[in-house]
């Protein structure tokens, strides 16, 4: 890992240990459709250490999905600095960014994006495809990724086998197969109900417990915000509130005390009897 | 770390694995990926088809010219060029034996010649009768057509001089006259003049020209100038040189000593004509070759509108899997690996329909060479080059839809519903 840099001091989240692995230095982004130039971003300065779960909130418009693409590597900005694990990436080439996509970071996604009529262990195997890794090393790694998200005796299902929260699980384990740095999850529980949205953040809990997986999430909503330690708010391109999360919640204790739906129906059939 | 460069180190995806999963994602549309390839299955089969066919045109043309000699020099009256109110070698009288006996005597080139005198002729053996060629000759040019005598004995040279009612006859004619009965001894009447039967050719078949040559009655030549046709010239002289580099340098020689004997001035055109077995042979395989490049090309068209179909489906389907390609370079796709992965299928399915169009081009020249008994020639050249344009095909088509897939933007295509 880097030197942690003295310049730039922690923001409100300073008390977890290690490095900062996500920097950002007056970012801006400038949409130039022409007519009108759209300000997304407009100088935000954040740093994000290891092993650390942050929750990125905001309305929709405040910037925060063009925040997650510059973060994923996925959009370049238009002015400012990133330094991802100590390196400047903010103006490297295309090719350089699919590197570093592949390497650095894992994606989950809403929509889950799994590739369909493919199987879950080669839906988890994709990353290490591009990473260069021979085919034996690929399933080892892959059925190693399906195992940490407790999916190991689902490896030869298909998407449409498989519920949304394992669908979603299966995403997870194709963001961890090459080993990133940092996971970036877009709304990871958005079209989940919402114990399996539980039973998801559970996972990115103990990944970021057990493994000091640093992970940086997006959410609309207050309530999975409070898995996380931290929040950063958005609004009008702007970082309007880096706050630590008090009376964190932790998924596990939550899970136990949440009814399953089918025994909420039944009780409503009690109930009514 | 970061640094650049780092990755030109590494083998990046490996090209079997693309090979892999493009068979995997046509193989998902198996029905549009069939209909895909059936327009380059189609393309190829007809090449192949008719480059056979073409080359088995060639062989034939080949065999047909070998048959008449590869030494054989042709000496036909009337001019070689068209245009004009010119003559046929039919009408034109100026050619005699003299001038044939002159070539035999003062061109030390040729060694042998035989005349000939044409006619049509109507003949009839008791209540058989058939409407033919007779050609009035000598007995040398069975020898220098190489051409046997299955039944019975050609006619002598005193039949010639004494211009003797007797006559040879080619296979068709015997077989429309005698079927089955033997030929030789009979007789039968040509026009209305009796002719004994001394003798039945082999069967030589087709000419290169394509008219049945065993359609034919071979009597003495002074026989047909005086009693069938009543002239006295002849129309052709098949001559043999002593070798065949030979043949071509006779016809100068001959040219000079016919127009000379001729008295042509300078200038004047020849009331003669002068070709050799390799000049035709060089002339109709030239022809065979144009036919089968025009059918070849014509057949090619169908190849690139295979390959516009391939086009337009590899088209669809980078619409269709926009966000496969999203997620794709989410995890790290570049775009060269993206391009890669959609050109390798475009090449795919063109060399699948290559294959597939290579086994059926097969089949359809055996299929053509059994029921139209045509020779078909199954050339590795006409395959090779198949299998190498259906490649071609492929990364030609595949590679503006490929280039497409590999510049999507992959934060929209992730978004893109």
């Amino acid at each position: 890992m880097d030197q942690p840099s003295t310049a730039t001091i922690a923001t409100a989240a300073a008390t977890t240990d290690g490095s900062p692995v996500i920097r950002l230095e007056a970012v801006h982004k400038t949409y130039d459709l022409g007519e009108i130039q759209v300000h997304a971003l407009r100088g935000v300065t954040l740093q994000i250490r290891a092993r650390e779960f942050v929750a990125v909130m905001g309305a929709s418009g405040s910037g925060k999905s063009t925040l997650m693409n510059i973060l994923g590597c996925l959009d370049r900005p238009t002015r400012g600095q990133y330094f991802l694990d100590g390196t400047d990436v903010s103006q490297r080439s295309k090719v350089e960014l699919a590197r570093i996509r592949n390497r650095k970071l894992g994606f989950v996604f809403q929509q889950f994006n799994l590739l369909a009529r493919t199987s879950a262990l080669e839906n988890v195997e994709l990353p290490t495809v591009y990473a260069g890794i021979t085919p034996q090393e690929r399933e080892h790694r892959a059925q190693e990724a399906l195992e940490r998200v407790g999916l190991a005796d689902r490896a030869e299902h298909y998407p449409s086998q498989l519920s949304g929260g394992q669908q979603q699980r299966v995403a997870i384990a194709r963001a961890l197969v090459n080993r990133p740095a940092i996971l970036l999850a877009d709304e990871p529980t958005g079209n989940l109900d919402s114990r399996t949205a539980v039973e998801i953040m559970d996972i990115l809990q103990r990944l970021n417990e057990e493994q000091g997986l640093t992970v940086v999430l997006v959410t609309h909503e207050n309530d999975i915000a409070q898995y996380t330690e931290r929040t950063l708010e958005f609004r009008d391109g702007k970082l309007r509130q880096d706050a630590r999360v008090r009376n964190r919640l932790i998924a596990r204790e939550v899970l136990p005390t949440l009814p399953s739906l089918d025994e909420e129906d039944a009780e409503d059939a009690a109930s009514s009897a | 770390m970061l640094c650049p460069g780092r990755h030109k180190k590494e083998a990046g995806v490996d090209f079997w694995n693309t090979v892999r999963l493009a068979f995997r994602a046509l193989a998902r549309n198996k029905l549009r990926s069939s209909l895909t390839m059936l327009g380059i299955i189609i393309g190829v089969g007809a090449v192949i088809a008719t480059v056979s066919i073409g080359q088995g045109a060639e062989y034939l043309v080949q065999q047909g010219i070998q048959s008449m000699g590869t030494n054989a020099v042709f000496i036909s009256a009337g001019s070689s060029r068209p245009g004009g109110a010119r003559l046929g070698s039919w009408a034109v009288k100026t050619l005699t034996i003299d001038d044939m006996n002159a070539i035999l005597r003062e061109v030390s080139l040729i060694r042998e010649a035989a005349p000939a005198v044409i006619s049509r002729v109507q003949v009839v053996y008791q209540n058989q009768n058939w409407n033919t060629t007779i050609q009035g000759t000598t007995p040398n040019f069975f020898g220098i057509r190489n051409w046997p005598v299955q039944a019975g004995s050609a006619f002598g040279d005193e039949e010639v001089d004494s211009a003797a009612d007797v006559c040879v006859l080619g296979t068709t004619v015997a077989g429309y006259l005698f079927g089955t009965e033997s030929a030789v001894g009979k007789q039968i009447r040509i026009g209305n003049l009796p002719f004994r039967v001394v003798g039945v050719l082999e069967s030589k078949g087709q000419s290169v020209m394509g008219d049945d040559q065993d359609d034919r009655i071979f009597a003495p030549y002074t026989t047909v100038q005086r009693k069938i046709s009543g002239i006295t010239w002849i129309q052709f002289i098949n001559a043999s040189a002593i070798s065949p580099e030979a043949s071509n340098a006779a016809v100068p020689q001959i040219t000079a000593l016919l127009r000379e004997r001729h008295h042509i001035h300078q200038g004047d055109d020849d009331d003669f004509f002068v070709r050799t077995q390799s000049e035709v042979a060089d002339l109709a395989a030239q022809t065979q070759q144009v036919m089968t490049l025009l059918l070849g090309s014509i057949a090619s068209v169908s190849l690139i509108v295979g390959g516009i179909g391939i086009m337009n489906i590899m088209l669809v389907s980078v619409t269709e899997r926009t966000r496969e390609i999203g997620v794709r370079m989410a995890v790290g796709a570049t775009e060269a690996d993206v391009q890669r992965q959609f050109l390798v299928e475009a090449v795919t399915l063109s060399m699948l329909g290559g294959a597939v169009g290579i086994i059926a081009g097969l089949g359809g020249s055996a299929l053509i060479s059994n029921f139209l008994s045509w020779p078909t020639l199954i050339s590795a050249k006409a395959i090779v080059a198949a299998a190498i344009f259906s490649a071609a095909v492929g990364v030609f088509f595949g590679f503006y839809p490929a280039r497409k897939a590999a510049q999507l933007d992959p934060i929209e295509a992730l978004r893109y519903e």
